[in-house]
């Protein structure tokens, strides 16, 4: 048995996984040609295969998120304690029960909720406890609407995973703001934002070989440098705020991401030993025999 | 093969006992020492992967079900709760969302390995035909489970299809309302495609079970395609165990190495982001496409320009692999010696991932450059729609035109009397002695 044949069954294999691959890529929908412009980097800490959270990125994109977002979105999938799970903004492992967490509780604490009394069954407002979901910033969907001229702002609970390149998109939105082109009729209550998907032609009456990048957004510019103080020396800027936030958003779609990626790393490990360990096997119980 | 003869002997009383009344001890004994030809090659080890595909499915569906709420308000937070509450319920959801996919692929590769080697071909038909009920029923399985997230992709989906059978002609109307339980999506069908997505994989089940049956009643096909004359079954045939456990286990591990990729690190790469935002009866997503192993049925769906055609042209593009067997006309099974028919399947290859990929693109958007050529009939020369119609032409033309036509004219190349001449001299030749 030479080792030349097995190389080619071996090669068989990985042209099949080539193939599947193949398969896969030239099937990924391609986004529309021209319509926003490509996400910059945030260049964040849980990229890669090895990437984690940087809990102090999560602690700010919290102090935004709440300081800044969460008077118009909220986040119904979240609950106070989250921020004291493990690889959380707060997670301390003092405390392997986030609800025991004297900082998930204070920072619970500073949230009112509506809740129904226990005793009179009126419903009133108290302090939010870790097993609170975040305060919902409008009583329903129809009240969240009306308060934004018609369109309720978005939960963001998962927005990382409902954009394409979530994190970077996020950032790019939020701190790629800028004046509208000359030539681009806005109108009342839109913002231009070179990074929200949309098409500006119909709109544009300048070269039609020239149609600015973008789309239209709802919410005006949200961040101002110098607007939520950072207590750990981080630049206080738009662009900071932004990468920040969309740390924490990232963290909110994906709390499991370090725990799965951590998983793989052993999951990947086992199965090339064994994969290894079976090639051995296959290459003992096949000695010389011809096929 | 059928005729393969017991070789279990009960040892122990209780085996003996238990023989003579359900001999499965013995069935699953003479399934470990099946003869099988032994110059299968790694395109056959999908068999394998695919009923560990299957069983994955099953599991980690019936785990998921325990968590899921089947109801419009609830569905996309008890996903996401999945995800965030349930103690690995992350992987579970994941390993079942990538494992669909892996499962197509597995599918796919399978599919191709048959036709190239002419698995179809007598006395194998049922086998083949099974298989493409079980294909058949992994779509429509496919397609209700992608609706329960009840995501943008799940809503709109639901709805681009079922409404495809309100295009039937003066039953479309009533059928649609009895599919969806109402006129519109909602609740209702959410609740039935649930109940349906649970009931089909076992209805999946039990063809692997007659597709395997119908295995061993023909026998295995092998790449050389010619059926094993009895007096060489002992020089041709190897026991299943362990040579093809052994072979069919290291691809598994490949296999899943693959599989790993993409549920640890990738594990919403083959999905949709639009799928994240919850369904809103009210906003269209801006491009409603299918998971990724529907688009070139999907593809075809869009080339025709008539609604109710498009329906039966992608029915039909699955319907003809019913007749495959018959379409066929050549006697020689496997395309090793087949060269003229082989160059047809290498285009084949392309026009599948060719569709595959127009099934993503907007039908107006140009295929080269972004410059119009001249409008024919309804759309301009350089768009996807031509060129997926030129794909869509051709995937018909393979196996209705070529394949019986082909048949009839071509010279094979000559075929080896038994697999283990091509074994000896062959492309594949080893040297006897290691």
């Amino acid at each position: 048995m030479t080792i030349g044949m097995k190389t080619v069954s071996i090669k068989t294999i990985l042209a099949s996984a080539a193939v599947a691959l193949g398969l896969i890529s030239a099937a990924a929908p391609a986004m529309a040609a021209g319509a926003a412009a490509h996400p910059r980097s945030g260049g964040f800490s849980f990229e890669g295969p090895f990437g984690t959270y940087d809990q102090g990125q999560l602690q700010r994109g919290y102090k935004v998120y709440h300081e800044v977002c969460a008077a118009c979105h909220g986040m119904n999938l979240m609950h106070y304690r989250n921020l004291g799970d493990r690889h959380g903004p707060f997670w301390n492992p003092k405390y392997p029960n986030p609800n025991d967490n004297p900082v998930v509780k204070a920072l619970a604490a500073e949230n009112q909720v509506p809740d129904i009394d226990s005793e009179t069954g009126e419903p009133i407002q108290r302090d939010a406890t870790p097993a609170d979901k975040f305060r919902a910033p409008y009583p329903n969907a129809t009240a969240a609407a009306a308060g934004n001229g018609g369109a309720a702002p978005p939960d963001l609970s998962v927005m990382a995973k409902a954009r394409h390149d979530g994190a970077n998109y996020i950032y790019s939105l939020l701190s790629g703001y800028r004046a509208a082109p000359a030539g681009l009729q806005i109108r009342d209550g839109q913002h231009y934002n070179p990074y929200m998907a949309g098409d500006l032609t119909p709109f544009w009456t300048g070269d039609h070989h020239d149609v600015p990048p973008g789309g239209f957004i709802a919410m005006p510019p949200p961040l101002q440098n110098g607007q939520v103080t950072y207590d750990d020396g981080s630049p206080q800027t738009v662009d900071q705020y932004a990468k920040d936030v969309a740390a924490f958003i990232a963290w909110t779609s994906e709390p499991k991401m370090v725990e799965r990626k951590q998983a793989g790393f052993g999951v990947m490990i086992f199965l090339l030993i064994f994969a290894g360990l079976t090639y051995a096997s296959y290459r003992r119980i096949w000695k010389g025999v011809a096929h | 093969m059928s005729e393969h003869e017991s070789t279990y002997v009960p040892k122990t009383g209780v085996e003996k006992w238990l023989d003579t009344r359900l001999p499965i001890i013995r069935f699953g004994a003479d399934y470990m020492s099946l003869p099988t030809p032994r110059n299968l090659n790694y395109w056959w080890t999908f068999g394998g992967i695919l009923a560990l595909c299957l069983m994955t499915q099953i599991v980690t569906g019936i785990v998921l079900a325990m968590h899921y709420t089947p109801n419009v308000d609830l569905a996309f937070a008890s996903v996401e709760r999945i995800m965030r509450d349930v103690n690995g319920g992350w992987l579970i959801r994941y390993v079942h969302a990538n494992g669909a996919s892996m499962f197509f692929i597995a599918v796919y590769l399978h599919m191709l390995r048959g036709l190239y080697y002419g698995s179809y071909k007598a006395p194998r038909e049922m086998i083949w035909i099974i298989g493409c009920v079980i294909f058949f029923l992994m779509i429509a399985t496919a397609f209700l489970g992608y609706v329960l997230p009840w995501g943008q992709m799940s809503f709109w989906g639901a709805e681009v299809i079922t409404n495809l059978i309100g295009a039937i002609p003066v039953l479309g109307e009533p059928i649609l309302i009895w599919l969806r339980g109402g006129p519109a999506i909602d609740n209702a069908t959410l609740n039935r495609f649930f109940s349906l997505h649970y009931l089909l994989p076992f209805a999946i089940l039990g063809c692997v079970v007659l597709h395997l049956w119908a295995l061993h009643a023909a026998g295995q096909n092998n790449p050389v395609g010619i059926l094993i004359p009895k007096d060489r079954a002992k020089k041709d045939m190897l026991p299943f165990h362990p040579y093809f456990t052994v072979k069919d286990g290291f691809a598994i591990i490949l296999f899943l190495i693959l599989f790993a990729i993409f549920v640890f690190y990738q594990p919403n790469a083959l999905g949709h982001a639009d799928n994240y935002i919850p369904a809103n009866p009210l906003q269209t997503p801006a491009h409603i496409v299918p998971e990724w192993y529907m688009l070139p049925f999907y593809a075809i769906l869009r080339a025709v320009p008539d609604k109710f055609g498009g329906v039966v042209a992608m029915f039909g593009a699955i319907g003809v692999l019913f007749v495959l067997p018959w379409l066929d006309t050549s006697k020689v099974r496997s395309m090793r010696y087949r060269p003229t028919m082989r160059t047809f399947f290498i285009i084949f290859l392309v026009v599948g991932v060719g569709l595959g990929w127009c099934g993503g693109q907007l039908p107006d958007a140009p295929v080269i450059g972004s410059f119009k050529t001249f409008t024919l009939i309804d759309g301009d020369l350089n768009s996807y729609l031509w060129l997926t119609r030129v794909f869509t032409l051709y995937y018909f033309a393979f196996f209705l035109i070529i394949m019986p036509l082909i048949g009839l004219k071509e010279q094979p190349l000559p075929i080896p009397a038994t697999i283990s001449e091509p074994v000896l001299t062959g492309a594949d030749a080893v040297e006897q002695k290691g």
